[in-house]
């Protein structure tokens, strides 16, 4: 690799950074809007009991945040098969994430804890599992791309940048769930 | 994913044999000084447009009464019977300021600044990524598109302000704005978020990862600083607006009560309950008090560039420079709470906005005053690029002092929603972030287009320009006094506002002259693109390293490798030196006649051989007897009468 492309894939890596400091700044918004709009009467706050399936699911994202950090360490070995074993794996503990959240809301919307509500903070919870959502979303499409990329057997450095911006990208989501799920469970 | 690992592999040392067609050199390009013209000429467009709607408005203000059948041609059923209609008019200032602060001062500065200098200042072949920075452009294009849409729906573009307060933007049936214009108003925005921060990631990744050998930060000139905090600022408030507006979506479109409470419209009781409109202000100004300085700060970036290079002196306070920078892009985030004085707030809570904004004060003085030190004696030049950069300067004072009574919480209950907000913001970031941006294409013109623009006509605009700017927006600030309301449709509706008809009538004249003025600045850039004289590889002596590359445009901006930096940008008129300038590529051993202890920052060889020069000099020993560096040697010839001022110093 010349200097120059060290260079860029430094700069591009940084990107990725960058873009998870402008995402936490969202959901840095979404929380102190939540604080705001809860300070402002005793009618407003969560009064319920958060769904359990968001202790699973957290279990779910903590475990693939693992597995995303093995395939890492493969890809870094040049474990191409192992590489692609724990990428799969962690985008099957993705998707099972995924499902937990929707299986959340069902048990809120079977609670009458509605998305439309004059209790905002409870939309809240909506808004900013929704917007989890999407960046898990997001972050599936990134392992997949690295998964393609240990499938077509592309070359080491670019395997390698893909692994690392996906796994700074994964680790990401999982903590930022750890952090709206403690948002939560303190205003609970 | 798999595009950035594509523009990587293409993106290789050999430079400047691409095979390129028209579509991938002038339209999807990926290189960041054909992106940064996109944005340039888009930025103008907007510019001009949103002028006009202005023009538009002040009509309306200027003569309430009056009909201009013109404007029944042209815009149908929003002026019957030539009047334009009080919801166009709402919607004429909406959309007037959200494409000037937007569009013309946020893409349109930054985006293209940001984009030609980075690279070409750091000395860096391209942004961190070509590809995200033509998609920055693309969604800017798209979100423009969007914009001017809202301009041919049926019930016309958002009319909510351009701070889009809910309830009025969070209730489709509220007034014919607040409808399906309103919408794309969102959705452009969205888009132009998105643009705005995929250009502020990749500026600064560039900055933080791309210098050149020898950029030091302390080596960055001003503008790049500049830059550097204006994407910071950008990347951690644009975000909140996104959490804003998604919430405002989900009240718009979902029947969600974010912003929404105890609202009756047109005699049926909405069943919206609980809302916060105040949550909206608290998340919008969260934002929109940094958009301020993202406005501002390039200008004020560009300013010291321009007004050091035509000074023919260095910056004043180069450190203090880059501190207050500093200082006010942190500030920034801590004062939007003057925005909502009157919102009900705890007056300890204002208290503390009022100290945090009125704090700002300092820093922005600081940058003042080093201008001010900096023209001081100076041997200027006065190109039309330094006539705007003074003109930033004296707007920068006359609107930032009123920044100080706004900023009070005690008279913003009175002034709050008054032409006096107008009058501050238009002059202080309004007029000075336009002066700074014209600055700045008067001045890297030729940078862009390899040709140089007409000054005699930009002396006509400058002067036209300037003059009418104050006569618009000095008189406000009494009508604001007086207690006028801003946004108001008719002046001859009541009748404490009467009296100001013919001072609106002075202003809507003093408006009309300044567009007419922008033509003198329109034909001029066109014109000089394509029929300008052409010009040399550094037409203003600067020090900084874009003048170092080609007239003619590179992918990858220098040929060979990439020059060496070896000073700050700032050595103008350095005692000592045979030229007025010494570029940032002149190592020290070529200016040993004017080289200071400060230079070496501490290098123990490097000031062992400037002192046995030095000794050389003071026995006015011309010819070198024994060159000690072969760098000596080669400024040894020069007289030594000039080299009197580091020898003594240095022993």
């Amino acid at each position: 690799m010349t200097e120059q492309e060290r260079i860029n894939f430094k700069a591009k890596k940084f990107l990725v950074l960058l873009f998870v400091i402008a995402s936490f700044m969202l959901f840095a918004g979404l929380t102190s809007g939540f604080i705001v709009y809860t300070g402002g009467s005793v009618d407003r706050g969560l009064k319920i009991i958060l769904p359990q399936a968001f202790k699973l699911s957290t279990l779910l994202i903590v475990l693939s945040s693992i597995t995303m950090h093995m395939a890492y360490l493969s890809a870094k070995r040049l474990q191409l098969n192992q590489q692609k074993m724990y990428l799969l794996l962690t985008m099957g503990l993705g998707i099972g994430f995924f499902v937990l959240q929707l299986s959340a809301w069902q048990t809120l919307i079977g609670q009458g804890i509605y998305f439309v509500n004059p209790n905002a903070s409870q939309s809240f919870i909506y808004v900013f599992t929704g917007a989890h959502l999407v960046h898990v979303f997001a972050g599936l499409m990134m392992v997949l791309a690295a998964w393609l990329g240990g499938v077509k057997n592309i070359p080491q450095a670019n395997n390698l940048f893909r692994l690392e911006t996906a796994s700074i990208f994964w680790h990401f989501i999982d903590i930022l769930w750890i952090y709206l799920y403690v948002f939560l469970l303190l205003n609970q | 994913m798999a595009s950035t690992a594509h523009d990587t592999a293409v993106h290789h040392d050999d430079h400047g044999h691409h095979h390129e067609t028209f579509l991938t050199k002038y339209v999807f390009s990926q290189d960041h000084k054909m992106i940064a013209k996109q944005f340039l000429i888009t930025g103008i467009i907007m510019g001009v447009i949103a002028m006009f709607l202005s023009v538009l408005f002040r009509l309306q203000l200027g003569w309430p009464d009056k009909s201009f059948p013109i404007l029944e041609t042209f815009l149908g059923k929003w002026a019957e019977g030539g009047r334009i209609k009080p919801d166009f008019y709402l919607a004429l200032v909406t959309i007037h300021g959200t494409m000037m602060v937007f569009f013309v001062l946020t893409a349109g500065l930054s985006g293209t600044f940001s984009n030609l200098l980075i690279p070409l200042q750091l000395g860096a072949r391209d942004m961190a990524s070509p590809f995200i920075n033509m998609l920055s452009y693309w969604f800017f294009f798209l979100a423009c598109v969007i914009m001017m849409g809202s301009f041919f729906v049926e019930s016309g573009p958002a009319s909510a302000g351009w701070t889009v307060y809910p309830p009025l933007s969070a209730l489709p049936k509220a007034i014919s704005g607040s409808g399906l214009g309103m919408t794309l108003w969102l959705m452009s925005m969205v888009l132009f978020v998105a643009s705005s921060l995929m250009g502020a990631l990749n500026y600064i990744s560039t900055v933080l990862n791309m210098r050149t050998k020898g950029m030091s930060l302390w080596r960055m000139p001003l503008t790049i600083w500049a830059f550097f905090l204006t994407a910071i600022t950008g990347v951690l408030s644009f975000p909140v607006l996104v959490a804003a507006v998604v919430l405002l979506i989900f009240d718009r479109s979902f029947g969600t009560s974010f912003y929404l409470s105890d609202i009756v419209m047109q005699g049926q009781v909405l069943p919206n309950q609980g809302g916060s409109p105040i949550l909206w202000q608290h998340l919008f100004w969260f934002l929109g008090h940094p958009e301020v300085y993202i406005v501002l700060m390039p200008a004020l970036g560009i300013t010291s560039e321009v007004i050091a290079t035509n000074s023919r002196k260095p910056i004043f306070g180069y450190h203090a420079m880059v501190y207050s920078l500093i200082g006010i892009t942190v500030l920034s985030f801590i004062v939007w709470g003057h925005h909502m004085f009157l919102t009900g707030m705890n007056p300890f809570l204002g208290g503390v906005f009022m100290i945090t904004t009125l704090i700002i004060a300092v820093p922005s003085a600081v940058k003042t005053f080093n201008y001010l030190a900096t023209l001081w004696r100076g041997n200027i030049r006065f190109t039309p690029a330094m006539l705007f950069a003074i003109g930033l300067v004296s707007f920068f004072i006359s609107g930032g002092l009123t920044g100080i009574f706004l900023g009070n919480a005690a008279l913003d209950i009175n002034l709050h929603d008054t032409y006096f907000v107008v009058a501050h913001f238009h002059l202080v970031m309004g007029s000075a972030a336009i002066f700074g941006m014209l600055c700045g294409v008067y001045h890297w013109f030729p940078k862009m287009f390899r040709r140089e623009m007409d000054e005699r006509l930009g002396y006509l605009h400058f002067w036209i320009t300037f003059i009418c700017a104050y006569l618009v927006f000095f008189p406000m600030h009494f009508m604001g006094l007086d207690g006028v309301p801003r946004r108001y449709y008719a002046f001859t509706e009541f009748e404490f506002m009467k009296e100001w008809l013919t001072v609106n009538v002075f202003i809507t004249w003093a408006a009309i002259v300044a567009s007419l003025a922008q033509l003198a600045f329109l034909y001029n850039f066109f014109h000089s693109i394509f029929y300008g004289k052409k010009t040399t590889q550094n037409p203003w002596n600067s020090n900084t390293l874009e003048w170092t590359t080609p007239v003619e445009h590179l992918h990858g901006n220098w040929p060979g490798e990439i020059p060496t930096v070896y000073r700050w940008p700032y050595d103008y008129s350095k005692p000592g030196h045979n030229e007025d300038f010494i570029p940032q590529t002149t190592p020290f051993s070529e200016t040993m006649s004017s080289n200071v202890a400060h230079d070496f920052e501490g290098n123990a060889e490097a000031e062992l051989l400037q002192a046995e020069y030095a000794a050389k000099g003071t026995k006015k020993s011309v010819v070198a007897a024994k060159p000690v560096a072969k760098a000596a040697a080669k400024t040894a010839k020069k007289p030594a009468a000039k080299k009197k001022t580091t020898p003594t110093k240095k022993a």
